[in-house]
């Protein structure tokens, strides 16, 4: 049984399926270290082999915690290429990602804070989203599914210390999220977040090339015919309207897109959506409430201080904020951006 | 380790995550464990909840409390998320029982969800009406096979008991209070609504069809048996929504929606508009949604008891203030606003009411200029309407 439990997930599932009859809990170990992902010290995460680490091209901002990412692929298994741009991937499949801070932006290696490590498991009911907490010695994390508080801060790059409470969502507020057409699915490991060179052990390679090298992928087009997300911090990294659609499109888009639960409002922010209206110009809201303020449309163009998106988005209001959950903090160049590409609208 | 110790440390791991003495993560552990067929009771007392609470992809759940006035959900102190609870994804839920308070944004939102029953339940903002109040109180949206009935809805900044994008639904036995809106349903196909109180709000009842939505329009709306009374509350509601369009003092108010009937009401006392069916035209806002009908068509107002007080409508809105040009204290209680379907025979029949008097405003020819209303007489012949009370075998 050691054994079983030891080497295969589907042992693991099967005997806790037992257990915990048709709770979603049976997909999930208790502490993080269980999974063997990470060899020598755990808070090191120095991944074992077949843990793949990965970055995407534009981020949610969730309080300036910075992100390491991994994938886990089951042995000899490929995602395969959607046309809409995204993977589809195989059962088992686990995506990684750690949420922490340094004790000082200005040097950004340096006294690093685990929070906390969410785990997407691709299990026989769909995707399901566990959040793991790390303990104040960060040498485990623990599931923990109703989620958690922690106190938190950091010094910013401009040596300002910000306090605030960090918020690890629960169970359900990870498909809050992760959900489209009452599935659940991950957001980041798309095509057009993955097309940029990543730093790997090896040296620097565009991730997509190198997944196709590793032969983790079947059916992708020629690299050349695919798009790049910019990374919106970079300002050379395309116009500031692709950077501004960027940085709609990973902090709104997962909700405010057809299927998912923000499309009651009609307001559509993915990537891809090219009618004025459904972007929000000059578009009444629907159910915002206070989120709506004094003002009257989504976007009015050329007055970023007349839109309720920018009003939503300077908020730390949890009646008023957007995104609804994720943020305690605004996030300032974030903030900067968006206005820009109003400001420039015409 | 053999076996049975393995399994039973697992099982213990986990019970141990429950019951840890915080009353927000027990319910929130027990919502997220929940099996079908499960009751998840809501204990006595006023529980202060910093988060929203939230139920995800399940069956057959009952959350029960002890009574409305005793087990209470306060989100007074609200920190995370914008909601109070909110339902998603599910089939045959079951509240009963219980009341959400003071949440910074909606108080229940319930989405994607076939089946679900608000018994008994009450939203409340404790402060009054205020536009720093949540939007919607009771908010089913996107769902289907809604009932709602003897709850309550106090304070919301935009409506207190709100249906949209769903299809069948009932309303009943319900009382909404201090809202901008006391019931408002949105875009929604076969709706009863009766024998519910809606009093003391901006507007009672609203049936309303906005453009640019996901389901693009509503129709087989029955309004009936209801008590529409004293609507005479300040709109409060923030002025970028569209409830901040309806004038305080109104009743019933049907906007761009289609395939209504509104009968056998007690409509009473509310200062500015009795009944209004207006279309989309008259919000000035523009829409590009090329499916969207803006105006009303197939609207039956019968068999309804008007009352009016003497005194003047409401002054703070232009519609108000022309009406008190024009009819001093004495304002009609059925008020359209003239915009015929120009594709729709029958826009609107209005038989048989008792103490109600009538206009047309058809704005589109009475304002053209600024003064045109000061010179245009407005039609107060209902005749034009009377299309025959339906047979009641015929509504749906």
């Amino acid at each position: 049984m050691n054994k079983i439990l030891g080497k295969s997930f589907i042992g693991f599932i099967l005997l806790l399926s037992i257990t915990l009859g048709e709770s979603p809990l049976k997909y999930a170990k208790p502490k993080l270290s269980d999974y063997g992902f990470f060899i020598g010290n755990m808070a090191d995460h120095i991944p074992r082999d077949g843990v793949l680490p990965y970055g995407v091209s534009a981020q949610l901002f969730s309080d300036y915690a910075l992100k390491s990412r991994f994938i886990v692929l089951p042995n000899d298994e490929q995602l395969s290429y959607k046309l809409d741009g995204s993977f589809d991937f195989p059962r088992e499949t686990i995506l990684i990602k750690t949420f922490y801070y340094p004790a000082d932006f200005r040097k950004p290696k340096d006294n690093i804070r685990l929070m906390e490590t969410r785990l997407l498991i691709h299990t026989p009911e769909g995707w399901l989203g566990f959040p793991y907490v790390w303990n104040e010695k960060q040498t485990e994390a623990i599931l923990e599914i109703a989620g958690e508080r922690m106190d938190a801060s950091f010094i910013d790059k401009n040596g300002g210390e910000t306090k605030f409470e960090y918020l690890v969502p629960n169970f359900n507020q990870c498909k809050g999220c992760h959900v489209n057409q009452n599935r659940m699915i991950p957001i980041g490991p798309k095509a057009r977040l993955l097309n940029h060179d990543f730093v790997y052990k090896d040296g620097k390679a565009n991730q997509l090339k190198k997944w196709t090298s590793l032969d983790m992928i079947k059916d992708l087009p020629d690299l050349t015919t695919l798009p790049h997300t910019s990374n919106y911090d970079d300002p050379i990294d395309g116009s500031i309207d692709e950077r501004a659609r960027a940085w709609i499109d990973i902090n709104c888009a997962h909700c405010h897109r057809l299927g998912a639960p923000g499309e009651t409002s009609g307001l559509f922010l993915n990537i891809e959506e090219t009618d004025p209206t459904k972007l929000g110009v000059y578009k009444p809201p629907i159910a915002a409430g206070l989120g709506a303020g004094k003002f009257k449309h989504t976007i009015v163009p050329g007055m970023p201080e007349e839109s309720i998106m920018i009003y939503r988005m300077e908020s730390t209001d949890p009646g008023i904020m957007m995104p609804e959950l994720g943020r305690k903090l605004v996030h300032k160049e974030g903030v900067a951006l968006v206005r820009k590409w109003i400001k420039a609208m015409k | 380790m053999n076996q049975s110790v393995k399994t039973a440390s697992i099982t213990l791991f986990f019970i141990s995550t429950l019951f840890s003495g915080n009353i927000e993560k027990d319910l929130q552990t027990q919502f997220i464990l929940a099996e079908p067929g499960d009751t998840i009771t809501i204990p006595e007392g006023v529980h202060q909840i910093r988060g929203t609470l939230s139920i995800e992809g399940k069956e057959n759940l009952v959350i029960r409390g002890f009574d409305m006035d005793k087990s209470i959900l306060s989100f007074s102190g609200q920190t995370d998320g914008a909601q109070g609870l909110s339902i998603t994804n599910c089939k045959n839920i079951v509240l009963e029982k219980f009341t959400v308070q003071d949440s910074k944004g909606d108080a229940i939102k319930v989405q994607y969800v076939d089946g679900i029953v608000f018994r008994s339940v009450k939203t409340e903002w404790t402060g009054g009406p205020k536009p720093t109040n949540g939007a919607y109180g009771l908010y089913p949206v996107q769902c289907t096979n809604v009932l709602i009935e003897y709850s309550v809805a106090i304070g919301a900044s935009d409506a207190g008991i709100y249906v949209g994008q769903s299809n069948d639904i009932i309303v009943r036995h319900s009382t909404a209070y201090h809202n901008v809106a006391g019931i408002e349903i949105e875009n929604s196909f076969n709706a009863l609504v009766y024998a519910n109180h809606t009093y003391d709000n901006t507007g009672g009842i609203l049936v309303f069809d906005l453009p640019d939505l996901v389901q693009k329009k509503g129709g087989n709306i029955r309004v009936y048996h209801n008590i529409v009374r004293n609507n005479n509350l300040d709109n409060f509601a923030p002025p970028g929504n569209i409830v901040s369009k309806v004038l305080p003092g109104t009743g019933v108010m049907v906007l761009a929606a289609n395939d209504v009937h509104i009968y056998e009401n007690t409509i009473q006392k509310n200062k500015s508009i009795g009944t209004g069916i207006v279309s989309y035209f008259i919000t000035e806002e523009a829409f590009t949604d090329s499916i969207y009908n803006p105006y009303t068509s197939d609207i039956h107002i019968y068999n309804n008891v008007y009352e009016r007080e003497v005194g003047f409508p409401t002054l703070d809105y232009e519609i108000g203030q022309l009406m008190a040009i024009k009819y001093g204290r004495n304002t009609p209680d059925i008020i359209y606003d003239g915009m015929q379907d120009p594709d729709v025979a029958e826009g609107l029949c209005i038989q048989n009411n008792f103490r109600a008097d009538f206009t047309n405003l058809d704005i589109e020819h009475n304002f053209e200029k600024w003064y045109s209303p000061f010179l245009s007489n407005f039609s107060e012949d209902p005749s034009p309407h009377d299309c025959g009370i339906p047979h009641l075998s015929t509504l749906k």
